[in-house]
């Protein structure tokens, strides 16, 4: 039986695949965040953590843009460039550790509250809304002031605000997979609880998932950079808190365009990155959206 | 919703999908709907009242210290300082405590201003308003008007480009646009000079009358334009998907059937039940903005809740962030609870349903 659903399952996976590769933007997307990734992961082959001491800087300070410095340096004559290049990682593993932990939290209420009818989904869904209206950023600010800064932090501090969304549209799927007739079938068979949640629901609402958490690893990132801007930052160097030293020394006094434009152009391609290839995936995924193109 | 409904062509239903059109005249419903609401909505500010008060007391350490900030203080002085904030009580007398106080609307004294955290908010409360009012009704229309003209005429320059700047300003994260915009206009790059202050809401040498008033207009124009650039893409992306939902229904053909010039099938038809999600999305995500307004009011020194709440976060000043978070969060609650019950009212589609 299995191996039926699988056969399938792998047809469906390349099928989806060959309509994923015709989203142009998509692949667009894709390919940057490869880009990015793989430079994330490399980047201790050639450089390390002094890159952002301020001790070691060897520049002069506020150095423009030059072939020594291709992007500058800052108030204390780091590079710009190898400070964005160590930063990314920072940034990349607080985008998708928090992007996870929000999807999973997400996934895990979305189909109990679908699955489990009556007043036990029903409370679910009372929690899910009322997170869903508290302000997130907010929130998740006053969670890492509290719980101090730490990356582990900063990541629960945005994980526990970005759920909600993520379980409403996985229990909306959820129940429209629950009435269909197979899981009739499979409960007559006597399968349980756990069986029909992780057979059934969860292969079906994965694609929505998998949309979902690019889109939200785009605004983890984001998030991240806000979270430390305003600054309860992890104390490792990463794009947000590269923009918090540009703001705090006065980078727009000095003139200093390369120091708040390159952290800045890092996070939108990234984030841009994700989010056409999280839209290209809602494409392929839902032929509805397809057919409206929006 | 100005543009009235055509008597003759009971659009808002004909496009409902259960069309139960006679319980349209009595407000019953709506009455009932919106009790349940407001019961939802106190019960859910009374969970913020005991979420904040549990987060609060999992601060690691000792509180008294926290406050005291590493300021040297004697256990005697440590004491009176536990005695006086009531943290020597079993934790469920502060409970009662806080909850009492909260009630009250006595949030507690600020650490750093040493005043009552009620007054500093009551202070904050006005710029706040202005800035994040101006921003919203800007944002909001510019997103309406923009999200029409690219849903109706879908796939054309105008909405390519409309959708293409959505994204990119979707995925800007306000702060770095506050900063570009603080650099290019506020601070002047190359050839264009600084044009607008950025600091404060109004000149240390402000004027009186008119003139008062237009050096706060100066000093809003760079808040208020980040504010709207960010918040106003997702307006015109849910405007424009509601419009191509309207597109395609029977009443729209109808209307262009009768003969309606194509104006006025947008402007008198698909426009006002279009208008709906959108506004409910507004209110809906007022805590959006609300970040956004932390960001904004914190790069520009905009003298308002967000700035307060950040100025709480920095030092950290717990009380006062206790208390701005409370009142920032029960806002949104009560506009959401309110977005709700409009929307209830005024779309007879969701009451069918």
């Amino acid at each position: 039986m299995t191996s039926v659903a699988w056969d399938r399952r792998k047809l469906a996976l390349g099928r989806f695949w060959s309509d994923f590769r015709r989203q142009r933007a998509g692949m667009a997307g894709l390919v940057v965040l490869a880009v990015a990734v793989v430079l994330a992961l490399i980047a201790p082959l050639f450089i390390d953590e002094n890159v952002t001491s301020v001790v070691t800087g060897t520049g002069a300070r506020w150095a423009p843009p030059s072939l020594d410095e291709p992007f500058g340096t800052d108030e204390s004559g780091r590079s710009i460039l190898l400070m964005a290049w160590w930063g990314s990682r920072t940034s990349l593993l607080i985008g998708f550790l928090a992007a996870l932990l929000s999807i999973v939290i997400g996934m895990v209420v979305g189909i109990a509250a679908g699955h489990f009818r009556g007043w036990a989904g029903a409370a679910l869904m009372r929690v899910t809304d009322w997170f869903l209206v508290l302000p997130s950023l907010v929130t998740a600010l006053v969670l890492a002031a509290i719980l101090g800064g730490s990356t582990f932090t900063i990541i629960v501090a945005i994980g526990v605000t970005t759920w909600p969304s993520t379980a409403r549209l996985i229990r909306a799927q959820t129940l429209s997979v629950e009435a269909r007739p197979y899981i009739e079938r499979s409960k007559a068979l006597g399968g349980g609880h756990w069986h029909i949640t992780t057979r059934h629901v969860l292969p079906n609402v994965a694609p929505l998932l998998l949309a979902s958490t690019t889109l939200e690893v785009a605004s983890a990132i984001v998030t991240e950079s806000t979270l430390a801007f305003l600054g309860a930052s992890a104390n490792k160097t990463s794009w947000g808190t590269m923009l918090r030293g540009s703001y705090d020394y006065g980078a727009a006094t000095e003139g200093a365009w390369w120091y708040i434009l390159i952290p800045g152009l890092c996070i939108l391609a990234v984030v841009m990155a994700f989010t056409v290839a999280g839209r290209a995936l809602e494409a392929v995924l839902n032929p509805r959206l397809r057919k409206a193109g929006a | 919703m100005t543009a009235p409904l055509d008597a003759a062509e009971p659009a808002v239903q004909a496009a409902g999908p259960a069309g139960r059109d006679e319980e349209r005249p009595s407000g019953h419903g709506t009455l009932r709907y919106a009790l349940s609401k407001a019961g939802g909505a106190l019960f859910s500010i009374a969970m913020v009242i005991v979420g904040t008060f549990f987060v609060f007391r999992l601060l690691p350490g000792d509180p008294v210290r926290n406050l005291a900030q590493g300021r040297n203080m004697t256990p005697a002085q440590l004491d009176l300082e536990r005695h006086r904030l009531g943290l020597d009580k079993p934790l469920i007398d502060q409970f009662v405590d806080f909850v009492g106080a909260t009630l009250r609307l006595d949030l507690g004294t600020s650490y750093e201003y040493k005043r009552p955290v009620l007054d500093l908010i009551g202070e904050r409360f006005g710029p706040t308003l202005l800035l994040a009012g101006t921003g919203l009704i800007i944002a909001v229309s510019l997103g309406i008007w923009q999200g029409t003209r690219a849903g109706w005429r879908r796939g054309s320059r105008f909405d390519r480009f409309s959708t293409g700047l959505s994204l990119v300003l979707w995925s800007v994260p306000t702060f770095w646009l506050g900063l570009l915009l603080l650099m290019v206009f506020g601070v002047g790059i190359g050839p264009i000079p600084g044009l607008f202050p950025t600091r404060g809401i109004e000149s240390v040498d402000a004027p009186d009358g008119f003139a008062y008033l237009l050096d706060v207009g100066m000093h809003m124009v760079l808040p208020c334009l980040t504010l709207v650039a960010v918040v106003y893409a997702q307006y015109l992306l849910v405007m424009r998907s509601s419009l191509l939902e309207e597109v395609g229904q029977d009443y729209v053909t109808t209307a262009r059937a009768k003969g309606l010039r194509d104006d006025e099938v947008r402007r008198r038809h698909a426009v006002p039940n279009a208008l709906l999600p959108t506004v409910t999305l507004v209110f809906m995500r007022i805590g959006f903005v609300v970040g956004g307004a932390v960001t904004v009011e914190t790069i520009y020194s905009w003298p308002g809740l967000g700035q307060l709440f950040y100025e709480a976060v920095r030092v950290p000043d717990f009380t006062l962030m206790q208390g701005t978070f409370m009142l920032i969060t029960v806002s949104v609650i009560i506009m959401n609870t309110l977005a709700d019950v409009v929307y209830h009212w005024l779309d007879p589609r969701v009451r069918s349903a």
